[in-house]
């Protein structure tokens, strides 16, 4: 175990688990909700009791070292490991658990997006990014798409400076504006939640403030669940962190309490910046 | 003590000699393969330009001429050597055999690579191996018993023909142009999967608006590759297709490729003969017409380099 002796903590006092319920903190409802949670590289078990609550219109930041399982428990969320993981227990979105095999996993993507580490649009014009997803629902009119495309590219605050190419190509963007289309990309199905893994680990520091500008105007209409390894973003940007270690939650609060005064050892030597 | 470092620098070290050797023998062996390049095109191109230089047949003519028949002379006084017959037949079986094969091709390419890409691959992948291993000849001979009767029977006529020489080429170039489609969807990068996935796309959707769009050019290439490869195949064609160097008029009639007449006539000819000269000049086309398989290959390889 990763303890440091030298912490300014006496041994005394530090709790070994605290998770916190955060509809005991603010008077948003619960929207998604993990149960149980572990999941199986084959007979490797790389989550274990990921239990969390995640309240509704607000940003909950997944912080922890490399390895710490947070990438994988946020890609079990909407079932993205189908195929490579084994995942039991339930996740419950808005009271129903989408975990279990009838669940119609297309529907319940659209309802919960990603947004990968990586910028990953595809090979196709601005516009046709954003309208994939519609076109695959069978939406083809041209007004109802022409409109959607603005909205999500304003909502991504991406719209004034890819306007006037909307036809070109999306590869031909920078690496900021690319992440920023892929949210634009992902908002455009109007899902409920956004699941955004390391968005801003392949970005320079510019484009990683915008970047958080954008998650932050999308806070009103959003339930966004971000990973992150910086701890200053997560500081930024969040109103609710969960620490992973080793494939567990150790804490879940309020950020400002798991900056200031977290109640995990394990949690105060990581953000204290002693390991990770 | 300078001296001595001096010497120890200036003197050439093993690994030095060896890297020279290294390049001295790589460069010889590229000499080597484009000197026998080079000389296979001049050898080839003098053979066959001598059927236009030396027996003055117009070239208009040798393209457009729909009979073959070297050893009589014509009503103009000129010997019967049209190749229209064979370059028809060689690109109906080429073109028909890769209609057929693609979707194949491409069905069992997304098998292997989408639907099951770890049991269906491993398959998979020994039995195409198997299928390109396989000498033409025994292709040609199962054509002759087998497809040649069937053709016989289902589609009536003598069963040698276009027909029966196209599902043999199917079959010919099936495991060239599946092993490289798959290829092609394999470099297919896996974050286009995810991103369409995690949008909510059905896999089908992905597989079709995704994968198979980013792939597009590899599988061109795929399919230009088994063409060329259809219209260079010669044995397993001649066996099946009836050497008759008609222009075909139906698919079950029997015609010739440019390969057929090659491999049943160039054992029968006098060097320096006009019919010799002759199938040199089929020859030339042929190589002319694989240079420019090639070269669509690379046009595709580069476009598809570009829009990435």
């Amino acid at each position: 175990m990763l303890i440091n002796p030298s912490s300014p903590h006496s041994d005394d006092g530090w709790l070994e688990r605290h998770i916190v319920d955060p509809s005991l903190k603010s008077q948003q409802p619960i929207v998604l909700e993990t149960k149980q949670l572990r999941v199986f590289y084959g007979d490797n078990e790389a989550i274990h009791e990921g239990d969390l609550k995640f309240p509704e219109h607000q940003i909950s930041a997944l912080i922890g070292p490399s390895g710490s399982g947070k990438s994988t428990y946020l890609r079990s969320l909407n079932r993205m490991n189908d195929g490579v993981a084994r995942v039991t227990g339930e996740i419950l979105y808005r009271g129903v658990d989408v975990n279990r095999p009838e669940i119609d996993v297309y529907e319940m993507r659209r309802r919960i997006g990603m947004v990968f580490q990586r910028p990953n649009p595809f090979s196709k014009s601005i516009y046709d990014n954003i309208t994939f997803a519609l076109k695959r629902r069978g939406i083809t009119d041209k007004k109802v798409l022409d409109e959607t495309v603005e909205t999500s590219l304003r909502q991504a605050a991406i719209w004034d400076e890819v306007k006037d190419k909307l036809n070109k190509s999306a590869l031909a963007l920078s690496g900021g504006q690319q992440q920023r289309l892929c949210i634009a990309r992902a908002i455009a199905v109007k899902p409920d939640i956004l699941l955004l893994d390391e968005p801003a680990s392949a970005l320079d520091p510019v484009s990683t403030g915008k970047l958080e500008e954008t998650l932050l105007k999308l806070k009103k209409d959003y339930t966004i669940i971000i990973v992150t390894h910086n701890m200053q973003q997560a500081a930024r940007i969040s109103d609710f962190t969960a620490f992973f270690n080793m494939g567990r939650a150790l804490e879940f609060d309020e950020t400002s309490q798991i900056f200031t005064s977290p109640k995990v050892q394990l949690t105060n030597n990581y953000v204290a910046g002693d390991f990770g | 003590m300078n001296n001595k470092l001096q010497k120890q620098l200036l003197k050439r070290s093993k690994a030095a000699k060896l890297e020279r050797l290294g390049k001295t023998v790589s460069f010889l062996a590229l000499m080597l393969i484009t000197v026998t390049v080079f000389a296979i095109i001049i050898f080839v191109a003098s053979k066959g330009l001598s059927t236009f230089f030396s027996n003055h047949v117009n070239v208009i003519d040798f393209l457009t001429g729909k009979d073959w028949n070297p050893n009589v002379t014509n009503s103009k006084g000129q010997p019967e050597v049209g190749v229209l017959p064979m370059i028809s037949g060689s690109f109906v079986v080429t073109v028909l055999s890769a209609i057929l094969a693609t979707p194949f091709a491409i069905g069992t390419a997304i098998f292997m690579t989408e639907i099951s890409p770890h049991r269906g691959a491993k398959i998979l992948q020994p039995v195409i191996e198997l299928l390109v291993g396989i000498p033409s000849v025994v292709y040609g001979f199962i054509g002759l018993t087998v497809v040649v009767p069937a053709v016989r029977s289902i589609f009536g006529g003598s069963g040698f023909g276009i027909l029966a020489g196209t599902f043999v080429l199917f079959v010919m170039i099936l495991p060239t142009v599946t092993s490289m489609s798959v290829d092609a969807l394999r470099s297919v990068p896996r974050y286009y999967r995810e991103a369409a996935l995690a949008l909510g796309a059905t896999q089908w959707q992905t597989i079709y608006k995704v994968v198979l769009r980013a792939a597009t050019p590899g599988m061109l290439t795929a399919i230009v590759f088994g063409m060329a490869r259809a219209f260079g195949e010669a044995l397993a064609v001649q066996m099946v297709i009836g050497n008759a160097a008609l222009l075909p008029h139906s698919l079950v009639s029997p015609a010739s490729t440019l390969t057929s007449v090659l491999t049943t006539g160039i054992g029968n000819t006098v060097m320096g003969s006009l019919q010799n000269n002759a199938l040199w000049s089929l020859a030339l086309v042929l190589l002319v017409m694989s240079l420019i398989f090639n070269l669509v290959i690379r046009l595709i390889g580069r476009k598809g380099a570009m829009s990435k």
